[in-house]
């Protein structure tokens, strides 16, 4: 038992420490900007391709703009800068969706259509995308009550 | 200390449609202290924008469109990123100018065609693949994602207001206007725009110059412009013969 508890010990610990840093074990992950998604880190790279093609629908055909996983904006706070400063496009080896993808010998023809790079003036939707801490923290009051 | 765990409510595979409406937000629950779960940001309510009290279309007054005038095409090119067209039989044509001359009386015009935006579409009625729909707001768009290249639509289509993309297109798209190699495409009705409750760029430019031949709006709405110069002045579609109900009509052909 006390072997068991040493070894989930282990797991766990293991699961929450940055293990992959610098390793060959895993993909080196560029690291984005703006805020970071609710549902965490390990959610999004399990559910990614999902709720991508999930809310691709919800636009191409209800025309509903007010979506969360959106291409675009994968792309704006994702981007991945080159030494001129310049994003990079997914030809890149460096772009963030070839990072994993490339790894796990994935392949995806979303740049066959869409454009990989962001757009000149993307702070806007960085700013505007996900709720803010002080919403989160009025709703656990409400809940608390 | 610990970073919250995810908790699912569901494994994804389990979800049923109404569990999968909001993508990310409504399938985690998050846990923010034991015993506070959050529903992680159940995201407004749904607002499709493509909304079924609405049809877009176009007007075009024909006497008001010039001949050697081609600002909408060209806003057209840039809004959306396809080349003006070295080979008109294959290049991209969102829109072209149409010269037209009346044998019996000489009289000669000169009009934008683009895609008609029809009530009963052709391209959608022979897509094998459903990528050719209409939208409830009657704007008729190509899905990519399901495209198949076969160019029925192209076929079917008594505008020829469709293209194939022949050539591969990196990182030269707007990112509102997907465009690649091996699908077709046409006029948006700058569905991007229009979504945004603006005008397409084809009658913005056309304002601009002062010309004023194509108004915008809601054929559903008698109080829109568009409605209102309908019901005042005799106005034709396109091939009316074919009983396809288009959204752009035109005026003085
Ligand atoms: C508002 C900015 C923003 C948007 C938009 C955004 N992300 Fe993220 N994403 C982040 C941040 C911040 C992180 C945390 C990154 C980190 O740790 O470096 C992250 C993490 C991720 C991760 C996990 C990366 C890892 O290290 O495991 C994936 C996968 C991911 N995002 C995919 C996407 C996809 C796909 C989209 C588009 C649907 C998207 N993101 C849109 C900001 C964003
Ligand atoms: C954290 C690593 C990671 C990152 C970053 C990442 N992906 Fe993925 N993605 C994967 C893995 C792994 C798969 C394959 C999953 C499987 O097949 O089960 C995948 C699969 C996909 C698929 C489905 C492919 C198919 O053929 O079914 C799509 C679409 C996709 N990713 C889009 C993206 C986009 C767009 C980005 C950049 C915004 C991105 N991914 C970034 C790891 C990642």
């Amino acid at each position: 038992m006390k072997r068991l508890l040493a070894l989930l010990l282990i797991v766990t610990g293991l699961a929450s420490a940055p293990l992959h840093a610098g390793s060959d074990l895993w993909p080196n992950i560029p690291k984005a900007t703006g805020k970071p998604h609710p549902e965490g880190n390990l959610f999004w790279r399990k559910n990614h391709m999902k709720l991508l093609v999930h809310d691709r629908d919800l636009t191409m055909r209800k025309g509903d703009r007010n979506i969360r996983a959106s291409l675009k904006e994968c792309i704006q706070c994702h981007a991945v800068k080159d030494e001129q400063g310049q994003a990079v496009g997914v030809d890149d080896p460096r772009h963030f969706c070839r990072a994993c993808h490339d790894f796990a010998a994935v392949k995806v023809d979303c740049f066959m259509c869409h454009n990989s790079k962001p757009e000149e003036s993307s702070q806007a939707l960085l700013d505007r995308r996900l709720p803010d801490t002080n919403e989160l923290a009025a709703y656990l009051k409400e809940a608390a009550q | 200390m610990k970073l919250p765990a995810l908790k699912f409510s569901k494994k994804p595979s389990e979800m049923n449609r109404r569990d999968f409406l909001r993508s990310g937000a409504a399938l985690a629950t998050v846990t923010i202290a034991p015993g506070v779960t959050l529903m992680a940001f159940g995201g407004k309510e749904a607002s499709a924008n493509a909304d079924p009290g609405k049809r877009w279309g176009l007007l075009i007054d024909v006497n008001k469109c010039s001949k050697d005038c081609s600002a909408c095409v060209s806003a057209c090119s840039q809004e959306n990123g396809w080349k003006l067209p070295e080979n008109p039989e294959t290049d991209a044509q969102w829109i072209r100018k149409v010269d037209l001359t009346d044998n019996a009386t000489g009289r000669e015009v000169s009009l934008v065609a683009m895609c008609q935006h029809c009530e009963e579409p052709p391209c959608v009625d022979v897509c094998p693949t459903g990528a050719s729909f209409k939208r409830d707001d009657g704007i008729v768009l190509v899905d990519k994602h399901i495209c198949i290249g076969c160019r029925y639509c192209m076929m079917a289509c008594p505008y020829k207001a469709r293209s194939f993309i022949h050539e591969n297109i990196v990182d030269e798209q707007k990112t509102w206007a997907p465009r690649g190699k091996g699908t077709v495409e046409s006029c948006t009705l700058c569905v991007h725009r229009v979504d945004a409750g603006g005008t397409p760029a084809c009658v913005e430019a056309c304002t601009a110059t002062g010309n004023g031949a194509m108004i915008f709006g809601d054929l559903k709405d008698p109080e829109s412009e568009i409605s209102k110069a309908l019901a005042k002045y005799p106005s034709t579609a396109l091939r009316d013969d074919l009983g396809l109900n288009p959204g752009v009509r035109y005026q003085n052909l």
